[in-house]
């Protein structure tokens, strides 16, 4: 990797030797691509993968105190993904226990070291941060050192943004030297699709299902989605962001996609089009029965299939403000429809405090309470993230609270028709 | 006995018992229960790897195509080798994906005493030859040698 003589002298140690462990660990995660080159990171903001605060991560906040010891925090200041914890979220005194005095002890003293090494503000704490009621929202083109791969493949494909799918910890090393490695997404062939994604269901596919299949199958590699706009449009409005954002996060979890065309949508595929497609790429058709195939084959491991749920979730990543509207409307026609006022299972929505304080000002906020639904900035998948959990009936619509934690998926329908009392095909 | 050619992506040299996928592998879901929980055997908790759930992957060789899933992937590799459960290498048949790279260099960079030496780029027919419990002798310059 050539460096300039500013990086050289940083990686030689004139400027510390925390520093120089910094620049040594982008060199080397650089030259693991052949990256000739580090470049400027030009986003305003940087987001952090990490936002919890368990005590098995010790040596995480340990090199975190180095870096603020070594008093090189970056000027860059940044969201970090949910809290962990909610108490408005429901939970036995077990689990409560489990949470506060095993597994997040370290929350409070991690919390801190996040202020000091440049947190944009204490509610910054959301997988979406690039919401507008948020505020981190990178530009066209924007160089980023991001890590959380819902983010990552969102800012990527629907904002035009361009960061690899970095780890936690090469995040914020990234904007602690104020450079990234040139390599991967960065560069236009690394944003070339070697997938060709053919769509032709019958029907607006189900967001989640079609990303986890696509990811599935196309792994690490950017596909490019034909026949999607027939189903959610040719404009980047609410309702395709909200399924874009879905959708790519499933993708993700279920493959390793940092990044998506989807043809006459999002912002490159609009400009450039079908040039955009690799010389000789592959071609994977998704119609109904694909889909259907995708959700059969997805591993139910709780211990009696057949018992009802005790818990659900929705919002993973979180739910935008449209989304929430949505969801309320929803709700309320499929509780008149069942003869019901309220939910039968405890229901949870998540979604980003700046955007929880917005739609509380709303008159959907009072309707979405008196359908019972509770509302949460938490971080659903680290509130399942332990073995009480594992033995709970938890239902999501989310693919990526299925893959990591016990959480059985349904589609947004039957979630709609369970949570209300109502009976699923 | 036979010999494949990778690339080296951190170095060292190891001799370990085969502990093979063919499927990518999670590493947030194969690690955080082992991890979290203080399993000593450090058992893979992902259900979605039919090749992996539920084995043991301390000290084994672990060979794989590449890694998947969330981008904590890297520092929850880094945690692994901070707290001695790391595999004792990883064996990747395709080039190296960026949130493995990032806890392997993590791990050489940050952690003190650790060794797990990474190779990438070891070829489709080395995932088709390998199988578990076999011997695998990881050399310098990227040679891996199973028997």
């Amino acid at each position: 990797m050539i460096l300039t003589n500013e990086q050289q002298a940083i990686l030689d140690g004139k400027k510390g030797e925390t520093l120089a462990k910094v620049m040594k660990t982008l060199v080397m995660y650089g030259e693991a691509f052949e990256a000739e080159k580090l470049v400027p990171i030009t986003s305003e903001y940087n987001h952090l993968v990490t936002s919890f605060g368990l005590k098995v991560m010790a040596p995480v906040y340990d090199l975190m105190q180095q870096i603020l010891d070594a008093d090189v925090c970056s000027g860059q200041k940044f969201s970090v993904d949910p809290r962990p914890i909610d108490k408005s979220v429901p939970a036995n005194f077990l689990q409560n226990l489990v949470f506060k005095k095993f597994m997040y002890t370290k929350q409070s003293f991690y919390e801190g070291q996040l202020e000091k090494l440049g947190l944009m503000d204490k509610n910054a704490f959301t997988c979406t941060c690039y919401m507008d009621e948020v505020g981190n929202k990178p530009k066209k083109g924007d160089i980023l050192s991001w890590a959380e791969s819902s983010a990552v493949v969102y800012a990527n494909s629907v904002l035009g943004a361009r960061c690899n799918r970095n780890s936690g910890i090469i995040d914020i090393m990234g904007s602690i030297v104020g450079y990234v490695p040139f390599f991967g997404l960065l560069t236009d062939e690394g944003r070339k699709a070697a997938w060709v994604v053919k769509v032709q269901t019958t029907k607006k596919p189900e967001a989640q299902l079609l990303g986890s299949a696509i990811g599935m199958k196309v792994m690490e590699d950017v596909p490019y989605v034909v026949g999607l706009d027939k189903w959610i449009g040719t404009e980047l409005n609410d309702d395709a962001c909200g399924y874009l954002k879905d959708f790519g996060a499933a993708t993700a979890s279920n493959g390793a996609v940092g990044l998506y065309h989807i043809a006459n949508l999002t912002p490159e595929a609009k400009e450039l089009g079908e040039s955009l497609i690799a010389e000789g790429a592959k071609e994977y058709i998704i119609d109904d029965a694909e889909l259907e195939r995708v959700q059969k084959n997805y591993p139910v491991i709780w211990k009696n299939p057949d018992v009802a749920p005790k818990l659900c979730f929705v919002g993973c990543p979180h739910l935008s403000l449209a989304q929430l509207k949505e969801w309320t409307v929803n709700l309320e026609k499929e509780l008149q429809k069942n003869g019901r006022k309220k939910v039968t299972i405890p229901t949870v929505f998540t979604a980003a405090p700046g955007v929880l304080e917005i739609f509380e000002k709303t008159e959907y906020a009072a309707r979405l309470k008196a359908t019972g639904v509770i509302t949460s900035y938490i971080c659903p998948l680290m509130y399942m993230n332990n073995p009480l959990c594992k033995k709970m009936p938890v239902i999501t619509s989310s693919n990526k609270l299925r893959t990591y934690t016990s959480a059985r998926y349904y589609t947004d329908a039957e979630i709609l028709k369970t949570v209300t009392g109502g009976k699923n095909a | 006995m036979k010999k494949f050619q990778g690339r080296v992506v951190t170095p060292g040299e190891v001799t370990a018992e085969a502990l093979v996928t063919t499927e990518g592998f999670n590493t947030l879901a194969s690690f955080q229960m082992a991890l979290q929980f203080g399993d000593k055997e450090v058992k893979c908790g992902d259900q979605s790897n039919k090749d992996l759930y539920g084995k043991s992957m301390l000290g084994k060789a672990l060979c794989l195509p590449q890694t998947i899933g969330s981008t904590t992937g890297g520092l929850v590799l880094y945690c692994a080798c901070s707290m001695g459960k790391n595999p004792a290498c990883m064996l990747f048949a395709n080039h190296i994906d960026s949130l493995a790279a990032a806890g392997a260099v993590l791990a050489d960079v940050w952690a003190d005493s650790v060794s797990m030496p990474v190779v990438d780029s070891l070829g489709d027919e080395f995932l088709h030859y390998v199988k578990d419990g076999m011997k695998i002798t990881v050399k310098a310059g990227g040679i891996v040698e199973v028997e």
